[in-house]
């Protein structure tokens, strides 16, 4: 079920726990999570809501601690904040006083990057993700997939080790999330960038991923972890290709088994709600 | 996708036909109804207001009103005309009281919310006590003042600092604690420093806030200083209105409110320039409306 650590491992994430205190006594968010990521491998991680995949995402990038077991990277073991990574959250988390390319430079600046040249990076990107000539707006002038496409853009610009990204499409309709898929797949496989990507999509986990990790419900462990031997670049009619539906019917499955999906079998095949959605299928709970 | 398929192109420009084109239009024209927002916002209240003064004036003339009980708004104006020096010479005393006091309300109510954000104990024992100051009647507190003060400028502008404090401290310490986990999280992925993240993130990002509560600590500080003068004053308008009261010049009564609001409301525009100045153009947009209908 789970990897053996292996040296040559990029990122070694060994027997994870997560525990909580709250008022209500302690709450298990992670229990035994072990997985390792080669360099240049894109892992999603799927699971209903609550089973602590962003947990695992920000003890990943040293930003909280976990209760017990390791992250290393590169064999060095994470106790502090990594600074070798780009991070996307759920939110875009601009700043509000910065344009788009303001908000892309503070990386740049935190880093002491030569300006003139982050800046040209950084327009550069922007014109990727469809964005050139909105360089000099505020983030209250664009609507919110350009705001993620912003905060994505700013997750690249010092070219990091490890692109961490958690549910970072999670807010946004189908059609601009089929877009933002198309642009990440660009961004990533150009660059050969090693992602970590949490989300409750079966279908952009599959679409993206070498390798989709599926979470078990509260305590968020490994389920199975699936290889994805689509070729790339994937394409959106891929989508609808015998391999790929098994991919996400394999995913399904086990959610069902584990009822994180309900059938109700009263109603000619009805789904349960949430499970429709004709482009990138979500799982639509609340996170967090 | 199309943020810009709303917005249909006007007479070609100059220039590249592309996407920045109709964005231009779409821009020229959100600009104009900006104009015709602004204008609207002007014209209106000065409309009302001209509007009630002649009513006032047609009233008082019409039902011969005594001027000890209602001025006419040309008597009035008279009033101040003729009492324009000693108007003059009150204001700046009160003027000056005013601005210790909001000084004082900044000096002293940006480094408290400051630990009390920082610092939860302090908080914890600093609240309680912050809140029920704010309950005490600051008037009731007048006389105290000056017994320990005197009659000069101290206590004035300390009732003005009591009364215009506590937006401040409360304002800023909210701004502060309004930081998203996720904003501390990006800078600390990006290698930024305590102090950086506080510079570069957290005050900026608390500033919106901070200026409401500039705003709203300046009308107060307003009156707490004629709240002192009332108490104790050997000048400034606060004393003005109340020698006037004495001698039932009502008009140089309504000359000394004019004057006090008309201070208030200078003192409050210059706030708002300087957050236009500090802040982006949105920010202060949403930020004065809140002030403006305060």
């Amino acid at each position: 079920m789970t990897q053996i650590a292996d040296d040559h491992a990029y990122l070694c994430i060994e027997k994870l726990s997560k525990v909580y205190s709250t008022r209500d006594g302690e709450v298990r968010a992670l229990n035994n999570v072990s997985f390792t990521q080669q360099r240049g491998e894109f892992i999603s991680h799927v699971g209903p809501s609550g089973c602590g995949k962003s947990t695992l995402l920000m003890i990943a990038a040293g930003l909280i601690p976990p209760s017990s077991g390791e992250v290393r990277v590169g064999g060095r073991k994470v106790d502090r904040p990594r600074t070798d990574i780009g991070i996307v959250f759920q939110s875009p988390v601009l700043l509000d006083w910065r344009t788009a390319l303001g908000n892309i430079m503070l990386q740049a600046e935190s880093r002491k990057m030569n300006r003139r040249e982050a800046s040209a990076r950084a327009r550069e990107l922007l014109a990727t993700v469809g964005l050139s000539g909105f360089e000099d707006r505020f983030p209250h002038e664009l609507s919110g997939g350009m705001r993620q496409r912003v905060s994505i853009c700013r997750a690249l610009i010092h070219n990091p080790d490890h692109l961490l990204m958690d549910e970072p499409f999670g807010a946004l309709d189908a059609l601009t999330r089929d877009q933002l898929v198309l642009d990440l797949q660009a961004l990533v496989s150009e660059r050969r960038m090693t992602a970590l990507f949490i989300t409750h999509s079966i279908a952009e986990a599959v679409f993206l991923s070498d390798r989709v990790i599926v979470m078990t419900p509260r305590p968020g462990s490994i389920d199975r972890i699936i290889d994805i031997k689509l070729p790339r670049p994937r394409t959106l009619a891929m989508r609808e290709t015998p391999e790929f539906a098994d991919y996400s019917r394999e995913i399904l499955e086990l959610f069902l088994a584990r009822g994180v999906l309900r059938e109700h079998r009263s109603g000619a095949e009805k789904e349960s709600g949430n499970e429709r959605n004709s482009g990138f299928t979500r799982l639509r709970t609340t996170a967090r | 996708m199309s943020e810009t398929a709303d917005s249909p192109v006007f007479a070609p420009r100059q220039g590249d036909p592309t996407v920045g084109d109709s964005e231009a239009g779409a821009q020229r024209r959100r600009r104009r109804n900006i104009r015709r927002d602004r204008v609207g916002s002007v014209i209106y209240p000065i409309g009302m207001m001209v509007t009630l003064l002649v009513v006032w004036e047609a009233a008082a003339r019409l039902f011969s009103i005594p001027a000890y009980l209602l001025p006419a708004p040309s008597a009035i104006v008279m009033s101040m005309d003729s009492n324009s020096a000693v108007l003059i010479k009150e204001s700046i005393g009160t003027t000056l009281e005013i601005l210790l006091g909001f000084a004082l309300s900044v000096g002293v109510g940006v480094p408290l919310a400051l630990a009390i954000y920082l610092w939860r104990p302090f908080a914890r024992a600093v609240y309680p006590l912050l809140v029920s100051s704010q309950a005490v009647p600051k008037v009731a507190v007048a006389p105290l003042f000056l017994v320990w003060f005197g009659f000069g400028l101290m206590p004035k502008v300390l009732i003005a600092f009591l009364i215009a404090f506590f937006p401040v401290v409360i304002n800023t310490a909210m701004g502060l604690a309004a930081l998203e986990r996720e904003k501390i999280y990006l800078a600390r992925s990006m290698g930024l420093g305590p102090f950086a993240t506080f510079f570069k993130i957290q005050l900026p990002n608390a500033l919106p806030s901070i200026f409401a509560g500039l705003k709203i600590s300046i009308t107060f500080a307003v009156v707490g200083a004629v709240v002192g003068e009332f108490v104790g004053g050997q000048g400034g308008l606060g004393y003005l209105l109340l020698i006037a009261n004495g001698n039932m010049d009502t008009a140089l009564l309504f000359a000394g409110i004019v004057a006090l609001t008309v201070l208030g409301v200078v003192l409050f525009l210059l706030i708002g320039l300087a957050e236009r100045l500090v802040l982006p153009p949105h920010a202060v947009e949403h930020a004065s409306f809140g002030g403006e209908t305060m």
